[in-house]
């Protein structure tokens, strides 16, 4: 889809190439992550691809046709674009800072509406709510929303983003990597993705390429990267933890469907019945759910003895927080570590519970690995 | 408007102590007199207003026109910057008789020559904020903005003017104020407006028309100062920070 030829990049006044002699190729539907410490070069090498630099020597095609004949304005408004920045219009309302790809190509106006809404919804801001505001009145995580938004409107088939979620707290960032995920799956766009994180890199990429002084180093798939680093600095710069990095590469999802663990119970579960399934729990503890399977809380061994009651219902104390299912096992395990328990309860986008993912499990997987 | 109103009493007020502590030495009806004066020839210094108003807002369209468009261009051309806002500096240092002096024999003697004159002192307000309102954007803004296939002519028009706006309105303003003041002396080479009456109070010795004319002055620049911060206010809605991320 992307094919990177010999590109190189020399800026007016240096001697050292920002970029030399790279070559890369990147798969329809891939998310290729470039990464290295700063000044390497990842960052001039995205630009390059929409041309916001161009190339000292090299060429550069998209699906076959040479980038470099193109006109970088028609080129630009099929390829999203997001930076760190962010760079929303603040003059401009949310409304207006999406519809900035489909006004330039001046679509009609009912059909740019219709595309605004719906990428709104996408990335989960209420268009009846935010449309109208101004990003001053938005946070950050709602910010970082708008420009994926923004580049995502007009359903380019490449998307080049640059540390887009490196201006928000760890929480945030998490989360909308994980909403980014799950839409990526949805949407399949071939991206070219920058950051400095070696972590977020493992998380999102389908590939990692990763660059030092302006070349390419190795570029092979997460898991690969791991086990066979290519030279000291590729394996200094996945550090030492490794198996714990293994955790970025498997969902919630995937363990779910190995563990066996009894279901959760009913609010209307007659007591001698908790106390049954707690006696056999390895955990110690069991997930109350409602009617509609959406999670109540749980009931530990100590909420039996402290309070009275007849049912599950009557028990049960709420949990402080959980982790969906498409998140990563790295997240599940700092819920546990922030929640101080050795087991997180994982629901779905609704709130229905959808299993439990015990500290064992996480053992397992590391030891498996290793 | 109340609040207009109000002002103008104020500099009659202001005005009218000044001038007590000037009659003292003679004349102590000399308020009396003014208000007799102004009284008197009303339809005169309105006409003279009016001309003054005409000066002041014909060369304030031409100069802003000159200046954004200028701004603008070596918003672009940085090289080019520095040198153009010299040259606009060394405008507005020139004193504003001898500025007056110099365009006599090139435009010879008239209303023309003011306006020249105005122009060229009301440059530089204009051109550096406009410059300078360009240039401290966010780079990020414009990065998104090209980066997303806006071509140089959008992005100039949708985005750096929407966004410099309220610094160079800010320069407009200060234009505008100092305009009104130097128009009164542009009446020196015949350009009209209430310079007039100032100066043939002058050399007449009349005083009561060197203050009716100072009044007039004040209430025009005012009332134009006044004007253009309700029109900051009316526009700038509350997206128009500029700052947004």
């Amino acid at each position: 889809m992307i094919k990177l030829e010999g590109l190189t990049k020399v800026f007016k006044g240096h001697n050292i190439p920002a970029v030399k002699d790279l070559n890369l190729e990147v798969n329809e539907g891939d998310v290729c992550v470039l990464v290295g410490p700063s000044g390497c070069g990842k960052t001039t090498t995205m630009k390059m691809i929409n041309r916001l630099y161009e190339p000292t020597g090299g060429k550069i095609y998209i699906r076959d046709e040479d980038v470099l004949q193109m006109d970088p304005i028609k080129l630009r408004l099929d390829i999203g674009y997001v930076i760190q920045e962010i760079g929303l219009f603040p003059h401009m309302t949310i409304y207006e800072n999406i519809a900035t790809v489909p006004n330039e190509k001046q679509w009609p106006k009912d059909q740019v509406k219709e595309k605004v809404d719906n990428v709104m919804s996408l990335v989960g801001l209420d268009p009846e709510i935010f449309k109208n505001r101004y990003p001053s009145a938005l946070s950050g995580g709602q910010r970082q929303r708008v420009g994926v938004a923004r580049a995502m409107v007009s359903d380019p088939p490449i998307m080049l983003m640059d540390e887009p979620f490196g201006a928000v707290d760890p929480i945030t960032r998490a989360r909308l990597q994980n909403e980014f995920l799950r839409i990526q799956e949805r949407v399949d766009k071939t991206i070219v993705f920058v950051t400095h994180d070696i972590d977020e890199a493992i998380k999102m990429s389908d590939t990692i390429a990763v660059m030092r002084e302006g070349e390419l180093v190795q570029h092979a798939t997460p898991s690969d990267l791991l086990s066979a680093p290519a030279d000291e600095f590729v394996s200094n710069l996945v550090g030492r933890n490794r198996s714990i990095k293994r955790l970025h590469l498997i969902r919630v999802s995937e363990i779910l469907e190995e563990v066996d663990r009894a279901p959760a119970l009913k609010e209307d579960t007659k007591e001698e019945e908790v106390k049954k399934r707690l006696d056999e729990s390895d955990i110690r503890t069991v997930i109350v759910v409602d009617r509609d399977n959406k999670l109540k809380g749980v009931i530990g061994v100590n909420d039996l003895k402290r309070k009275t009651g007849e049912v599950a219902g009557d028990y049960f104390q709420e949990v402080s927080d959980t982790v969906t299912d498409d998140a990563t096992l790295n997240d599940a395990l700092s819920v546990m570590l922030e929640i101080g328990e050795g087991y997180v309860a994982v629901v779905n986008e609704d709130e229905k519970y959808q299993g439990t993912i015990t500290l064992g499990d996480l053992l397992n997987v590391v030891r498996e690995d290793s | 408007m109340d609040q207009l109103l109000g002002m103008a009493f104020d500099v009659f007020r202001a005005a009218g102590n000044g001038i007590e502590s000037i009659a003292q030495a003679g004349d102590r009806g000399i308020i009396a007199h003014t208000i007799d004066y102004i009284s008197r020839r009303s339809d005169l210094i309105l006409e003279l207003m009016l001309e003054h108003l005409w000066l002041v807002v014909l060369t304030l369209i031409i100069a802003v026109t000159i200046s954004v468009t200028v701004g603008i261009i070596i918003s672009y051309y940085e090289s080019f910057a520095q040198t153009v806002l010299g040259i606009c500096q060394v405008l507005m240092v020139i004193p504003s008789m001898a500025m007056l002096a110099f365009m006599v024999p090139l435009f010879g003697i008239g209303f023309t020559t003011g306006v020249v004159a105005l122009v060229l002192y009301s440059l530089l307000p204009v051109v550096r904020n406009t410059y300078t309102g360009i240039r401290e954007l966010d780079p990020a803004i414009v990065e998104a903005a090209k980066g997303m296939g806006m071509t140089e002519r959008r992005i100039l028009f949708k985005i750096k003017i929407p966004l410099a706006r309220p610094v160079i309105m800010a320069g407009v303003r200060t234009a505008a104020v100092m305009m009104i003041g130097i128009a009164a002396i542009a009446a020196y080479v015949g350009a009209g407006g209430l310079g007039e009456l100032i100066f043939s109070g002058i050399s007449r010795g009349h005083q009561p028309m060197i203050i009716a004319g100072a009044i007039g002055v004040s209430i025009i620049a005012i009332a134009f100062d006044y004007l253009f911060y309700y029109g900051e206010k009316r526009f700038s809605v509350e997206g128009s920070t500029r700052e947004g991320n």
